[in-house]
């Protein structure tokens, strides 16, 4: 044994100083009922996997056998499916880019601090503090094509037959309009919340040298600004291919099929078709996606709040 | 800060205020339409040349809606006093089991804790109706479906992860040293965690809480779910509300008016906290 004097010496003293039982199991004792809530909703989360594993429709419950991968496989073929799948991202997509540019430019309208910012900033929260739901109704109400105030608008410009949600061509606009009026502002709180903590010496730097301001942004805002942009959107991109309250209270995925995205598309499953089976297995690779995309944003949050804590500003 | 020209002054002034009226005025007209009756909703191009009526709210709260077609009752104040029951408690059984794990997660650095820790965070990003759909039918067999204790332990799914996040970044911050003096001068566990970690992590756990509060307040899919219509809360409730009040739009105005007030004056008196909590304490502004 060729331990040195000194580090048996720590043993020793870390042996000595060993902790009593009571005092080494706290940290379980004082996280075990969490854990245990939690426990009680990873079951159905086992459930879940087991049924998207079988054939199972409430309907004919004598049916019910397991069938392995068949639920997955049929997908390969099935046109509502791959319909699904592209509304969705198509939804998440638009939606994130949108909120993104929207988000960005009001957080730099809003950059200095003065009251009046401030004042906006504190009326923007209002759509965000809004259930998406309820959010839905208020839209519904304002594109009604009888009496809507938006409908009358439209039809000033000359679109006097624009049928919002209720037609096939405009709905994914009308849906996608709710969400930007709802999840613009959380986009915003974060940039703007990260553009005041940027730190002063390069604008100053760069305001002596006479750089010019479109420059300043270009080379030393949205590189600094970049974390929070990724964090942003990796946090909405996870909330926005789940959407489910906005379509579902607007047009329950209608017209059609037109905006059966993940989530609608297995609620209407189990409950309308009562094919568990299928409901199961698409939602086990909604699951598989957002899983992906929570440990991208879990990553680069912990690096911004590192970097927050860092005291880099 | 650059000076501003006169014409980007300009550009500025008209940009802020397109915003301001995109994000405010479906608040404000359906505020303006909870006054109204049918009559002068109805009118086409809109005005807002009306006598204001607060009939839509007296029909709401006495639970009365009175037609031509006879009267009807109306559950909504229930929905109401569900929203409230539901969040409250929520909130608080999340703030009970929360923190206390949230200070375990920080302090003590125990094996498998970043796992558990990061597990319980992923649930708050798993698709809802991935657990929801299967637990419907336990429910069922278990004698939850349509409790208010069902739905209070499914409403833990948003609440804890949101509290044990927030709350441990917070006991991450403080250092441990205070704790550790207060121990060092013969006062047990319990107490230091009472007297001086809890204290100083207050506004973490209120930030926590009034971000809880909203997203159970707020949240659909759950009750849309689990709950028949005597357990609804407000936004489940509003949506039948449309469909059985079918054309009073005054009255679902004034119903929509109802459920969001609430957020919306912690919005207004608590958006401090709120925008701290937002950004899931990544920015410390």
């Amino acid at each position: 044994m060729a331990e040195s004097l000194p580090g048996r010496a720590a043993t020793a003293v870390v042996a000595r100083r060993k902790r009593p039982l009571s005092q080494r199991l706290l940290p379980y004792l004082l996280s075990m009922p969490a854990l245990l809530v939690c426990i009680g909703i990873l079951v159905p989360f086992g459930t879940a996997i087991f049924y998207s594993l079988q054939r199972f429709r409430l309907s004919q419950p004598w049916a019910r056998k397991m069938n392995w991968g068949e639920n997955y496989l049929n997908f390969l073929t099935d046109p509502s499916f791959w319909n699904t799948l592209k509304v969705s991202l198509v939804y998440a997509g638009t939606t994130v880019v949108l909120e993104l540019l929207l988000g960005l430019g009001i957080a730099l309208l809003l950059q200095r601090r003065t009251r009046l910012n401030n004042l906006i900033s504190i009326m923007l929260l209002m759509p965000l503090m809004t259930a998406p739901a309820l959010a839905a109704l208020m839209w519904k109400l304002m594109t009604n094509v009888n009496f809507g105030v938006l409908s009358w608008l439209a039809s000033l410009v000359g679109l006097e037959e624009f049928q919002w949600a209720s037609a096939p061509s405009s709905a994914l606009f009308t849906v996608v309009l709710v969400d930007i009026w709802v999840y613009t502002p959380f986009i915003m709180i974060l940039l703007l919340a990260g553009l005041r903590s940027l730190p002063r010496q390069p604008f100053e730097a760069a305001e002596l040298d006479g750089v010019p301001r479109w420059f300043v942004f270009r080379r030393i805002t949205l590189p600094m600004l970049t974390p929070y942009i990724i964090t942003a959107a990796l946090f909405r991109l996870l909330d926005s291919i789940q959407q489910f309250d906005i379509i579902y209270a607007m047009t329950q995925g209608g017209p059609g099929d037109t905006l059966t995205v993940f989530q609608v598309e297995a609620y209407l499953d189990f409950f309308q078709s009562t094919n568990v089976g299928r409901s199961a297995a698409l939602l086990m690779i909604l699951w598989a996606i957002t899983y992906v995309l929570s440990s991208l944003f879990i990553k680069h949050w912990l690096k911004l709040r590192e970097r927050a804590a860092g005291g880099i500003a | 800060m650059t000076r501003q020209s006169p014409l980007e002054r300009i550009l500025r002034g008209i940009a802020l205020t397109l915003v301001v009226a995109f994000f405010m005025f479906p608040i404000l007209w359906i505020f303006l339409m909870s006054f109204q009756t049918n009559e002068t909703i109805l009118r086409m191009p809109p005005s807002l040349d009306f006598a204001p009526t607060l009939s839509n709210y007296k029909a709401l709260i006495t639970g009365k809606l009175v037609s031509n077609a006879g009267t009807l009752d109306i559950a909504f104040m229930g929905n109401l006093g569900n929203s409230v029951l539901l969040s409250v408690f929520s909130v608080a059984v999340a703030l009970l089991l929360g923190v206390p794990a949230a200070y375990a997660f920080a302090r003590h650095k125990f094996k498998g804790s970043e796992d558990i820790a990061f597990t319980l965070l992923s649930f708050k990003f798993a698709p809802p109706l991935l657990v929801l759909l299967p637990l419907t039918l336990y429910f069922q067999k278990i004698g939850l479906a349509n409790t208010y204790v069902g739905l209070i332990w499914v409403y833990q799914l948003i609440c804890l992860p949101l509290i044990l996040w927030i709350v441990r970044g917070y006991f991450e911050d403080i250092s441990p040293d205070i704790e550790y003096a207060h121990r060092i001068a013969g006062n047990s566990w319990w107490s230091t965690f009472r007297k001086i970690a809890i204290p100083l992590a207050r506004p973490g756990i209120a930030a926590a809480a009034l971000l809880a509060f909203i997203f159970a307040w707020n949240n659909f899919v759950f009750a849309l779910v689990l709950a028949s219509a005597d357990k609804q809360p407000v936004t489940v409730g509003a949506l039948a509300f449309v469909t059985a009040s079918g054309i009073q739009y005054g009255q679902i105005a004034a119903a929509i008016m109802l459920s969001i007030a609430p957020t919306l004056a912690l919005a207004l008196f608590a958006q401090r906290y709120l925008v701290e909590g937002l950004s899931l304490g990544a920015v410390k502004g």
